[in-house]
């Protein structure tokens, strides 16, 4: 990894230009702009990941920064948030990262996939959208992609070309279509995930596009 | 001098050596004489190497061929706030690879802050047949399949620990693989990982363990699941709860509740992510015995927390959330009586205002409360001199003082004056001060204190402080037994550091980011000073693309015996004494 692969902006300091307010990143949800220390190390670390999915078949369960799936999402879909009111600095207050985390809450819930021998587990509360959910399918289950059809949100297996659709079970026991309702509420009522074979979508009415207006 | 004819034989002073553990004293036998330090090498048997640049692993395995046990420590503090860019460096793989030929009988190895790879964490569970003890403190590079090797392969394991490391989870599965006629664990430490790992296959292991003394879980461990833990391990000294949290149920409360009380040596309790509050008193039954609190995860309440804090009566080390407020720090003060160290977490560092009544106050309460208080972290918001002058008085037995205003340049909130006097009484009064951290508005004139009075301060951190380079100049002329110093977005440059170029060698490191260092003096120090890697990080690109005189971003130096590393990525500079020897 040689330097010329590297962005050169000058760090954001306390001192003089603050270019990396103006820059589009991405963001775990939650942050805001001002979170510039989790902000300074996801700059440096965009490149080093990067080499790595080249590189590397693993699933891995953290699905943070995935520059290969996110790079395909729609503009909109980029969490560019407002700069803060006031500038943070980088390191500063000095108090370490699992700490921040620690004070966050959790949500995990368990995600079925037809076919698959075992299930894994996801934390909700790191995303803040549908989509992003959709890309942490993408990026634990790598035989999935995303296909974005009729508003629709799908997965495909593109070895055999067979499609998912991702449901989930509610409070009240009811197995749902994932998208309708806004994300809040779901993240709040959902107790576990299935992405369902397409070809037992029975019972679940298709969704008119008037309908799929906000997904997130 | 006398030939000493009539000497020990070697048999002799090698058991009198076995005696002397620390390393000062070591180092001493060993200028005594050659057959004193060519015994005493042979017998070392642990190495402490508080910087992995300073020396290479051959020269530590050539000078101590039978060493059991090494530490070694890799990034400077500041990685811990993201000062240090990734790729810096702090390797371990040369040191296990020259180890694992050299050291067939190693035992322990503890490592902080350095990256470790999956591949040295097999070649460590392969080559190390009597292989005890591995702390991994803020370390990363490595992933659970890693972790499988070690359960798989260290038959005489006694210590796992974690530490705050990163740890990629790919599976759950790798604490299945310790055997099943693996008994020794004696200490477990797995808080820092983020998934969960196979309860069914901890639980066997905790069960059939008899000399498990330490079990930190993770958050992932739910609290209905932790009565069945602790009913398998009542011996626990020390344990980290999982997640502290589940609905409340009178069954799984009672299960909990007499599970504790069947613990009867705890003396340590941590963990408590997602607290909720009505599953706290089960942990009262054992609250007398505990020495130690970290409640640092947990999200409670003032209330609350007083409720428990004030039945810990031989409480000797809290940490807490500021959540506790200062009514919370004045309980503490009248219950624990025994206090040795308070750390004071901020619960929203990035927040504006306060959102707790935590002030100068509470630490006051303390400092008078706790006559043996002698270490202390604390974030707050607002200080006074007079409120630093009373603490100071109050315990002149204090050795550690980290303090965090945490808006830079806080003024003394009641005269709006620097809080230089402030801090002057704590280095004037606490004598034997080790570790200081600063904060708040400060001139130079806080350095000549410190310069003048901190004679034993061995660490000094500072941020957003001083005016000129005298500050500088004041603690690297002033400071005898300064080890480490760490300063960022001081206005300190060139004239001081160079002035006091011959002290470095003295100290393990020096770390200066956001000052006024330039390019020119760095490349001046490291020709100057050959004992010394001046390292130059600057993710702008190569400095010599711009004018000497422009400030570089991040300095390190530290003396070394090994000359410049090879590791160095490609925005770090070490400025050598031959330039041609400069890599870049």
């Amino acid at each position: 990894m040689s330097p010329e692969n590297r962005k050169h902006l000058p760090e954001s300091g306390s001192t003089g230009l603050n270019l990396k307010e103006t820059e589009l990143t991405l963001r775990m949800p939650g942050e805001t702009r001002g979170d510039t220390e989790i902000g300074a190390k996801s700059g440096t670390k965009r490149g080093f990941s990067q080499t790595i999915d080249l590189n590397h078949d693993r699933s891995s369960d953290v699905p943070e920064h995935d520059d290969r799936c996110c790079d395909k999402l729609e503009n909109e879909t980029l969490a560019v948030k407002p700069p803060a009111a006031k500038a943070q600095i980088v390191g500063w207050p000095p108090v370490r990262e699992f700490r921040k985390n620690a004070l966050k809450s959790f949500k995990f819930v368990k995600v079925a996939v037809d076919g698959a021998p075992f299930l894994r587990k996801l934390d909700l509360e790191m995303y803040s959208s549908y989509q992003e959910l959709l890309c942490a399918f993408d990026n634990m289950f790598s035989c999935l992609t995303i296909r974005n059809y009729l508003n629709e949100k799908k997965l495909m297996d593109t070895a055999n070309g067979v499609e998912y659709v991702p449901t989930y079970e509610d409070k009240d026991g009811d197995w749902m279509l994932v998208g309708d309702v806004p994300w809040k509420m779901f993240v709040e009522s959902c107790k576990r995930l299935r992405l369902m074979k397409s070809s037992e979508e029975i019972g679940l009415a298709p969704r008119t596009p008037q309908q799929s207006a906000s997904t997130s | 001098m006398p030939r000493m004819g009539y000497s020990f034989p070697e048999e002799v002073l090698e058991h009198v050596f076995s005696f002397i553990q620390s390393d000062e004293d070591r180092n001493a036998i060993s200028e005594v004489c050659r057959s004193w330090h060519d015994i005493e090498r042979w017998s070392r048997r642990r190495v402490f190497v508080g910087n992995c640049y300073a020396i290479s692993p051959t020269m530590v395995i050539r000078r101590f061929p039978e060493v059991r046990s090494v530490k070694l420590k890799g990034k400077p503090h500041f990685a811990d706030f993201n000062l240090v860019p990734e790729g810096w460096g702090g390797y371990v793989a040369p040191w296990i690879s020259a180890m694992a030929s050299a050291y067939p009988w190693l035992e322990e190895i503890r490592l902080k802050r350095m990256v470790i790879t999956d591949e040295s964490l097999e070649l460590i569970s392969k080559s190390f047949k009597n292989f005890k003890v591995l702390v991994l403190s803020s370390c990363e590079g490595f992933s659970t399949d890693g972790l499988a090797a070690i359960a798989a392969n260290c038959r005489n394991l006694r210590e796992l620990d974690l530490g705050e490391s990163e740890v990629e989870d790919l599976s759950g599965h790798w604490l299945s693989r310790f055997p099943d006629n693996y008994t020794s664990m004696v200490s477990l430490n797995i808080a820092c990982l983020g998934w969960e790992v196979s309860f069914s296959a901890l639980e066997r292991l905790v069960g059939r363990c008899p000399n498990l003394r330490t079990l930190r879980l993770n958050r992932a461990v739910p609290l209905d699941k932790l009565a069945n833990l602790l009913c398998r391990a009542p011996q626990l000294v020390e344990l980290g709860t999982g997640a502290y949290s589940s609905e409340l149920r009178p069954d799984v409360f009672s299960n909990l509740s007499g599970a504790f009380s069947g613990c009867k040596e705890l003396k340590s309790l941590s963990g408590f992510w997602d607290v909720v509050p009505g599953y706290l008193p089960a942990v009262y039954p054992i609250c007398s015995k505990l020495k130690s609190l970290n409640l640092s995860y947990a999200t409670i309440q003032s209330p609350e927390l007083i409720k428990l804090v004030s039945q810990c009566q031989n409480l000797q080390r809290l940490w807490v959330l500021d959540y506790i407020e200062d009514a919370g720090l004045d309980a503490l003060a009248a219950s624990c009586k025994d206090l040795r160290e308070l750390r004071v977490f901020p619960s929203d560092p990035f927040g504006q205002e306060p959102n707790v009544p935590l002030t100068e106050q509470g630490l006051v309460s303390v400092s008078e409360g706790c006559p043996k208080l002698q270490s202390v972290l604390y974030f707050c918001r607002q200080m006074s001199n007079a409120a630093l002058m009373t603490i100071a008085r109050n315990r002149p037995n204090m050795t550690r003082f980290r303090l965090c205003i945490i808006e830079p340049h806080t003024p003394d909130y009641l005269t709006l004056q620097p809080l230089d006097v402030g801090f002057g009484a704590i280095v004037e009064h606490c004598k034997d001060l080790r570790r200081l951290s600063l904060s708040g508005l400060l001139t130079d004139r806080v350095f000549e204190y410190i310069g003048t009075h901190a004679k034993k301060l061995e660490m000094l951190s500072v941020a957003f402080a001083g005016e000129s380079d005298l500050g500088l100049h004041h603690i690297l002329s002033g400071c005898d037994n300064l080890r480490k110093l760490e300063i960022r977005d001081c206005p300190f440059g060139d004239k001081a550091l160079l002035a006091n170029a011959a002290k470095l060698e003295t100290m393990r490191s020096l770390w200066m980011s956001s000052c006024s260092v330039s390019f020119g003096a760095c490349k001046l120090l490291g020709q100057k000073m050959p004992g010394l890697n001046v390292e130059v990080i600057d993710e702008r690109g190569p400095p010599d693309l711009r004018p000497e005189s422009c400030p570089i971003d991040k300095l390190y130096v530290y003396r070394t015996v090994s000359g410049p590393r090879f590791d160095m990525p490609g925005f770090v500079w070490t400025m050598a004494e031959n330039p041609a020897l400069r890599l870049s």
